[in-house]
């Protein structure tokens, strides 16, 4: 995907008062929801603990899980294959659905599709891809696409989605804006669905290494559907979200539900262990895709990004993704997650300007359930953007040589003090004819430069033997 | 509950070095006479080492880690004898804190990460240090006017005050305190952030703006110069009537 930068797509975004309005609302309500079913859990800190724990074992011994997983899942009937990139991964989903001779599939609600344009695909090879989840639904017949990790039309309000219904699944019908009657023309149009199309395709929340369990948490029931009603199922699913053990899945479905949705526990958490005659999908498919995972895995900064679990609370509370919308990030992985996932995944020169899409507030990391140091990594990106892909040049890095060697001696430091005060000398120049100058007094007054630095004063005091202090150094 | 000791005996005989930060020794010198003011009131003698300049958190934040690094070998060395740290910026503070052990570690730089590590527990931010340290909470500052408290994000989550600044503004003489709505939220400075991302920037601001001036505050104080010159620079053009006052200048009052 070709993206604008980060500052030009959010200006966009921000002039935008009904995309500010849902995000300022839906943004509020769930944060003040998980900030709830947060504080009521006692060891809150040490699950995080734990999740951040497990996440980091699993990515230290990723290949062995990996093995131990395929091992499980094959022991259990299901059939495991390895895809290197999305085209790969694609081309299998394809091949499934060809051989058993459908043109539609349904969908549950996952990212690990939507980050390789699975629907897309699929549509060029004459099958359709009809989403089941509400919110991907939604974004679907309005040829949108995801703004939110969890809540993918987040930048919708009821009004308009009844006017994109009215349009397509509930034509010549008047809805009302209710969520009743939204979900009911969306449960019509669906139902026919789960009942009839053979093949479904999910993702996968965790998959347990020595179990072969595969488990998807959801609200709607939409996945359940797809999970038990047709012959054949396809789980896509990212090579990091393997854990060793399915007892580990117990911190995962404490921390996920509370810092999603902000609620005690999720409505639906379907799993499953390859086949079992008479009962659900009677073919199973596991497809583990790297899609840029490995060269995460790499940098031993920027790997924890791979320890994400989806939840969203970090997109909740940024000011910036509050503000801005998960479009303005070019990407279906948005918000703070996004800045250091985005680049990671598809190469430092394809997004260059992400990991400063942050202020470097913490509220991330605050909120993080397995506890990735967002702004860490995201200082880190910044770097490895300065140092691989502007290749140590530009204006930028000129001016910040300058200041550095400003700052390498205090006789340089000191003479700039003075210069500044009479509008001259690197110093000033920094402060105003930097190239985001206009921006800044374009809200801003710009400080005056004092006729005394704190410096001066500390010497004229000591000369007059002021202070208790009086022997500085 | 122990009683605070009163100002003056608190910390007789107690040496601190003053880290000023470039920001406040080169624009708001207000901030670093104030932190003076206030720790030889509570009996601190005060040392300048003037051969201190910039910690780098500039270039570091902005992805010149290689650059910052000069500064931060620079730092530990000037401070390397000093018994205590004190800064009245928290985000200066916990560039110290925080980011000279990764940059000793980006360079696999053995000496500035063994010198780092032993600077670092005697770094403070200047509320950390009168309340942890000095145990004082009223520091005799007497400011009789209406002021709303914003907890920078490097006090509130980097450096994890808490409520440290609020207990000491509490007691001030004078002080009518008034809370801020939605004061843990970021006023969008962020460094270059408030330049490379400026639509951005002056959409938090704005947000923080209006629950500043929703308090009827004259003043709005905090931690960091730098936040203050972001929300202080918007009021200003705004001719609003609410002016911003670094944390120490408050405490140093005695109107």
């Amino acid at each position: 995907m070709s993206r604008p930068g980060f500052p030009e797509a959010a200006r966009e975004a921000l002039s935008d008062s009904q995309l500010r309005r849902n995000l300022g609302k839906a943004t509020t309500t769930i944060r003040a929801k998980r900030h709830e079913v947060v504080s009521e859990v006692d060891d809150w800190q040490a699950l995080r603990d734990a999740g951040a724990a497990i996440k980091r074992r699993a990515m230290a011994t990723l290949p062995e899980q990996l093995e131990r997983l395929e091992a499980s899942v094959t022991a259990a009937g299901g059939i495991v294959h390895w895809a290197t990139d999305g085209a790969q991964a694609n081309a299998i989903v394809a091949d499934i659905a060809r051989r058993h001779e459908t043109r539609e599939v349904i969908k549950v609600k996952s990212l690990a599709t939507d980050e390789i344009d699975l629907n897309e695909a699929l549509e060029r090879e004459g099958i359709h891809a009809i989403e089941t989840d509400l919110a991907e639904l939604i974004n679907q017949l309005a040829g949108d696409w995801s703004s939110h990790i969890l809540v993918p039309a987040i930048h919708r309000n009821r009004a308009e989605i009844r006017r994109l219904f009215e349009a397509t699944i509930a034509r010549g019908r008047t809805l009302d804006d209710s969520p009743e009657a939204l979900t009911e023309a969306a449960r019509l149009h669906l139902r026919e669905k789960f009942l009839t199309v053979p093949v479904a395709i999910s993702g996968a929340n965790v998959a347990a290494a020595d179990t072969g369990t595969i488990a998807v948490f959801e609200s709607e029931g939409n996945g359940r559907m797809c999970l038990t009603m047709p012959r054949v199922l396809v789980t896509v699913m990212g090579i990091e979200k393997v854990i060793p053990e399915f007892r580990d899945l117990e911190v995962f479905s404490q921390l996920l539900p509370r810092s999603s949705t902000g609620e005690r526990m999720n409505p639906y958490t379907s799993m499953w262990t390859g086949v079992r005659a008479g009962d659900g999908p009677q073919e199973f498919h596991l497809i583990l895709m790297d899609n840029g995972r490995t060269r995460v895995l790499a940098d031993e900064v920027g790997r924890d990004a791979l320890h994400c679990i989806r939840c969203s609370a970090c997109l909740n509370v940024c000011p910036v993704y509050s503000r801005t919308g998960g479009h303005a990030y070019g990407s279906i992985y948005p918000g703070p997650i996004g800045a250091i996932l985005t680049p990671q995944l598809e190469g430092l020169e394809n997004a260059p300007t992400l990991p400063w899409a942050s202020s470097l507030c913490g509220a991330c990391y605050e909120a993080c359930p397995v506890k990735i140091d967002i702004p860490k990594i995201l200082v880190h990106l910044r770097g490895r953007v300065v140092r691989e892909v502007k290749d140590g040049a530009g204006a930028e890095k000129a001016a910040m040589d300058v200041v550095a060697r400003v700052f390498g001696s205090r006789r340089s430091y000191e003479r700039a003090q003075r210069l500044a005060r009479v509008g001259r000398g690197p110093l000033n120049k920094l402060g105003r004819s930097a190239p985001g100058l206009r921006a800044w007094t374009e809200m801003r007054e710009l400080p005056e430069v004092p006729d005394h630095s704190f410096r001066d004063w500390w010497r004229a005091r000591d000369r007059r033997g002021g202070g208790d202090g009086a022997g500085a150094s | 509950m122990a009683v605070a000791p009163s100002p003056g005996e608190a910390a007789r005989g107690t040496r601190v070095a003053l880290f000023i930060t470039c920001f406040n020794d080169t624009l708001f010198p207000g901030v670093g006479q104030a932190t003076v003011e206030v720790l030889e009131r509570l009996g601190c003698t005060v040392d300048f080492p003037e051969a201190q300049t910039c910690c780098g958190q500039m270039h570091a934040n902005s992805g010149y880690q290689l650059e910052a690094l000069p500064l931060a070998r620079r730092f530990v060395r000037v401070f390397a004898d000093a018994e205590a740290i004190v800064c009245p910026s928290a985000s200066c503070a916990g560039m110290v804190r925080e980011a000279y052990p990764r940059l000793a570690g980006l360079a696999n730089d053995d000496g500035l990460a063994r010198e780092a590590a032993a600077l670092i527990p005697r770094v403070y931010e200047l509320t950390e240090y009168l309340v942890d340290v000095l145990g004082v909470e009223d520091v005799g500052a007497s400011f009789p006017h209406r002021v709303t408290y914003h907890p920078t994000c490097h006090s509130l989550r980097g450096l994890h005050v808490g409520d440290r600044p609020l207990r000491l503004l509490r007691a001030v003489h004078g002080i009518e305190l008034v809370e801020l709505p939605e004061a843990e939220e970021c006023c969008g400075f962020g460094g270059t952030f408030a330049v490379k991302n400026a639509d951005v920037s002056m959409a938090m601001l704005s947000d923080k703006l209006r629950h500043v001036l929703d308090t009827r505050a004259e003043i709005c104080t905090a931690a960091d110069a730098s936040c203050l010159m972001h929300m202080g620079g918007a009021l200003r053009r705004m001719r609003s009537g609410t002016r911003t006052l670094h944390l120490a200048e408050i405490l140093a009052a005695q109107e």
